[in-house]
């Protein structure tokens, strides 16, 4: 790829990769500022006919030219470049995450020590982790080994003993994976990636226990200390063999490679760079979601460290029984508000599934898909928090008791309470009808508290924004504070929880286009209109055992921002809980649809 | 003007098709190019090597991990036998010796210095792959398996469980919106791949393990139905592994859906005649979709013309079904293909086309929700 001179840009082709659909963007020099112009989309085609990622980046590069008017593909199929006239662009960038999941098996010498930080590893890069092995997980040898044959993982990630620990445990692990010659998913000419990642002294012995038929590769030990975790070289090793070894088998992928004006980027990379340079630039805490069809990829931001999350099993339409399967039925059901028959669920749930490109068209399928839609956020931001913990490099006091629990250290940093920006991207936020829906599908997951600002990503901009970074960080800068980001508005919540009825809190708004002051009771939700753009002070007096951030009971003032819904003064409680009985629940739940006006 | 594409499952009456066999790990090649071969002929062979006994020969013998070496009666290579000794210690001034006798037959793989254990290889498995398509060698792939090719009628389902299965094509329902009921499984079913009609019910499913059945094909099942016969809830779409005794496909969905007129007309002209089935069903890169290979004899060859598949374009005319709710299952076809935004009852927005059923009635649905129907 040549190097092109930024000043000469003028129309940046964007193209992103999903599960399921494929997105392509315009973004083109207007009054010499860079916009975003134009947006089309098409199904991925992995699948026969086609099979061919490519036949969908042209089937969605030729809606966005058409739509612009702009001839962008040749009669050869190829994109055209540079721009001349209404012809062509002059980049064509891509990100992707095509493919649906990396299966990979961990192993550690401790269940609940390395093998729970191998777990974390592969969790973090991307991968739908199999089993986990470890010395003390109550299965005999031989069963182990029973379950390592029986698994066709892409990936395996070994770790344990800290370094100048136990060498001899995770030899003893090595010396049970490798006479056990698991087998890769994708045929015989694959050899099966090992990653080591324990004690350093023990690398030596790790690797003559392995024969050629693995490609083992060492990289620093992920848990050198037992307070302390280095997840992310194992984390990166997995993510490059992740990447590489998907996206191999996602047919076409060799071709976009050529024809990208830079490398490839996976979209949780590109958006989590975008997410960064936000909470810096504003010097803020920020949670950003991207749930696609196969995954829902979480980052955080807490006191300027990042997190990234990619819940490989957690999505709207491979894995969408997956997310079914783990919430459970009731708990999904507490988002609808009419009665549906558990039978016909489910098997919508699969129709889905098998065929994952189909989009909602009544109401009744909206409701419902914005019902798995939160569950899928709420795990998948469980899972998150279960990641970004204190064990990166904080030092605590513990007991030998407390080692073993894991129960005290090892404490999330992602506090609601701190939280300043929820973020939300990915098909079924961003495309949601109604902004008042997406505002909704996150604080029901995600359950802020104190005063958060909520935002979408307005067309899923946030990957291509990510890449385009790389050649032009101009235009991506201000294409992201024009176009991309939408602002919902702000959600005011304290933390606590009290019968239905009782005070919650009393506010008091005041700003030049609002004022307005009132009583939350427990179990309340109200929506106060105030446009984008507007911002306003609001003084908060939280009754006892609530807490708006100040402490419990303690008033606070703060600001609220405007945007498409406006302020949502939520007296529900955290944690969120609907009454138990079904009809309760139901009616309820009605309430809050109709004060937030969610559905037609 | 852009070509709207949307995928489909292809069902045709002959179609020249190719099929890869190859063995999970590299081994000996059975069929040459030119060789006619049936499905279930061997057509490649390989061993996988033998389960593993671990042997912590160090906690047993109360050694540290350096001296099991000295103590091996049996050097690494040598084999074993059930009962036989591999260590024995030194004891104290001769007396107290400790000895193991190996609990399997094996290979001694390796004993470590380190950890102080020892690795029993076990016998290796004999590991063959079937031809599966009945039909001509036309590639061997040295130590690896080979091309087969046929002229086939083709049939793929849209979900399964279970690998891959052979038998005769039994017709069970006489139409295709009939439900596949365990009244409809005989006894001389067994071995068959029985056809059903729309759902396959949980019973009929039993009914058809305890008769031996090879594999059982229907329009569509209830979910519910697949957990009770899974005995867990289905997570992900990646099946094939599945030991439930038959293999499963539904051609529609999940529901009470009819099979496709064309399906299962195509199933019953070839009613009696050989069928290689396979269940397994992968939804994401690299998808696989559940199938029903039917080889065609000469004659049959003769009498029915090659087909070429649409590429997937939606075009005025084309055949579709829609594949959602509210009007999951119908066929019609393409009456209009606006290129403008519509705004559906979810109030989404989203690229349309009219379909026109029997009967003159038309729809708007949106083209994400429609499947071609396939020639």
């Amino acid at each position: 790829m040549s190097q092109l001179d930024p000043s000469s840009i003028n129309v940046i082709l964007a193209t992103d990769c999903g599960s399921t659909t494929t997105k392509a963007i315009l973004i083109e020099k207007v009054d010499g500022v860079y916009r975003q112009t134009f947006r089309g989309e098409a199904p991925t085609t992995v699948e026969e006919p086609a099979a061919d990622v490519t036949v969908g980046v042209i089937n969605a590069v030729t809606e966005v030219g058409e739509l612009a008017g702009r001839k962008l593909v040749d009669e050869s199929g190829q994109i055209i470049r540079p721009a001349s006239g209404s012809d062509g662009c002059d980049i064509y960038i891509s990100t992707s995450s095509a493919g649906g999941g990396l299966q990979m098996m961990v192993a550690g010498v401790v269940r609940e020590m390395t093998a729970a930080s191998a777990k974390r590893a592969a969790l973090g890069a991307g991968a739908i982790v199999m089993d986990t092995i470890a010395a003390n997980d109550k299965r005999l040898p031989h069963e182990q080994i029973k379950r390592i044959r029986e698994l066709r993982p892409d990936m395996i990630l070994i770790s344990g003993g800290t370094d100048g620990g136990t060498k001899t445990h995770v030899v003893k692990l090595a010396e049970l994976i490798a006479p056990a010659k698991p087998q890769p998913r994708f045929g015989n000419e694959y050899r099966m990636p090992v990653i080591y990642a324990g004690n350093k002294e023990a690398a030596g012995l790790v690797e003559e226990t392995f024969d050629e038929s693995v490609a083992l590769s060492t990289v620093p030990n992920l848990r050198p200390q037992m307070e302390r975790e280095n997840l992310g070289p194992a984390r990166d090793a997995i993510h490059d063999l992740f990447l590489e070894h998907v996206m191999a088998h996602a047919p076409g992928y060799d071709r976009l490679i050529e024809w990208t004006n830079a490398p490839i980027m996976p979209t949780p990379g590109a958006v989590g760079n975008i997410l960064q340079t936000i909470a810096e630039r504003q010097g803020i805490n920020a949670v950003g979601v991207d749930i696609g069809g196969a995954t829902t990829d979480v980052f955080s931001v807490f006191g300027g460290t990042f997190n990234r999350t990619v819940s490989a099993n957690l999505g709207m339409s491979y894995s969408i029984s997956n997310v079914c399967a783990e919430a459970t039925m009731p708990m999904l059901m507490r988002w609808v508000h009419f009665d549906m028959d558990e039978r016909e669920i489910r098997n919508r749930v699969k129709n889905k599934m098998i065929r994952p490109t189909t989009i909602p068209q009544t109401i009744e399928a909206l409701v419902f898909e914005q019902a798995i839609a939160r569950e899928a956020l709420r795990l998948a931001y469980v899972q998150h928090k279960e990641f970004a913990t204190t064990l990166k490099g904080v030092q605590q006091k513990r007991t030998v008791g407390d080692t073993f629990s894991q129960e005290s250290g090892g404490q999330t940093i992602v506090d609601n309470m701190q939280l300043d920006l929820l973020v939300a991207s990915g098909g079924v936020l961003s495309h949601a009808p109604r902004m008042q829906q997406t505002a909704s599908m996150l604080i029901d997951a995600f359950e802020p508290e104190g005063i958060t600002h909520l935002a979408k990503d307005s067309i899923f901009m946030m990957p291509h924004l990510g890449v385009l970074a790389q050649v032009h960080p101009q235009a991506a800068l201000e294409v992201f504070e024009r176009d991309c980001l939408i602002y919902l508005g702000t959600c005011v919540a304290p933390r606590g929880t009290s019968k239905l009825g009782k005070p919650c809190f009393r506010y008091r708004i005041s700003g030049d286009k609002l004022n307005e002051s009132g009583e939350m009771r427990c179990g309340e939700m109200k929506l106060i209109a105030l446009g984008n753009g507007n911002a306003a002070s609001i003084a908060l007096e939280p009754s006892r055992g609530f807490d708006v951030g100040a402490g419990s009971g303690k008033p606070l003032e703060g600001s609220v921002r405007g945007g498409t819904v406006g302020i949502v003064l939520d007296a529900r409680g955290r944690p969120l809980a609907l009454p138990d009985d079904r009809a309760a629940a139901r009616e309820t739940l009605t309430g809050w649809v109709r004060e937030l006006d969610l559905y037609p | 003007m852009a070509h709207a594409y949307t995928p489909g499952l292809k069902v045709t009456s002959r179609i020249r098709h190719q099929s890869r066999r190859i063995l999970p790990i590299a081994g000996e090649v059975l069929a040459e190019p030119g060789k006619t071969v049936s499905a279930q002929d061997v057509v490649a062979q390989t061993f996988i090597p033998g389960d593993i006994a671990p042997v912590n020969l160090a906690n047993l013998l109360s050694l540290s991990p350096g001296d099991v070496g000295e103590c091996m009666l049996k050097k690494e290579g040598d084999r074993v036998e059930v009962g036989e000794s591999l260590a024995r210690t030194k004891g104290i001034f001769g007396f107290f010796k400790n000895e193991y006798k190996s609990q399997v037959a094996g290979t001694l793989e390796s004993i470590s210095h380190v950890t102080g254990q020892l690795i029993i290889r076990g016998e290796p498995h004999p590991v063959q792959v079937a031809a599966y398509l009945a039909g001509e060698v036309v590639e061997a792939i040295s130590g690896e398996g080979v091309v087969i090719e046929a002229d086939v009628s083709f049939i793929q389902g849209i979900f399964g469980i279970g690998g891959e299965a052979f038998g005769p094509i039994r017709m069970a329902c006489e139409n295709a919106d009939e439900n596949l009921t365990p009244d409809r499984i005989q006894r001389d079913m067994q071995g068959a791949v029985v056809v059903g009609g729309a759902r396959m019910t949980c019973d009929a499913v039993q009914k058809a393990i305890d008769v031996g059945v090879a594999a059982v094909v229907s329009g569509g099942m209830d979910d519910q139905d697949l957990k009770d016969i899974l005995g867990y809830d289905l997570g992900v779409a990646i099946t094939g592994s599945e030991k439930v005794g038959t293999t499963l496909i539904i051609t529609e969905g999940f529901g009470d859906i009819a099979m496709a007129d064309r399906t299962f007309r195509l199933l019953s002209s070839r009613a009696g005649d050989e069928a290689a089935v396979n269940g397994s069903t992968q939804i994401r890169a690299g998808v696989m979709r559940p199938e029903i290979v039917i080889p065609l004899s000469s004659d049959e060859k003769a009498r029915e013309p090659e087909h070429t598949h649409n590429d997937g374009f939606l075009e005025i005319g084309t055949a579709v079904r829609v594949i959602r709710d509210p009007l999951f299952g119908r066929i019609g076809s393409v009456a209009a293909l606006p290129p403008e935004l519509y705004a559906l009852e979810s109030e989404s927005k989203a690229r349309v086309l009219q379909v026109e059923f029997d009967g003159g009635e038309a729809v708007t649905v949106p083209r994400a929700n429609v499947e071609l129907i396939q020639n």
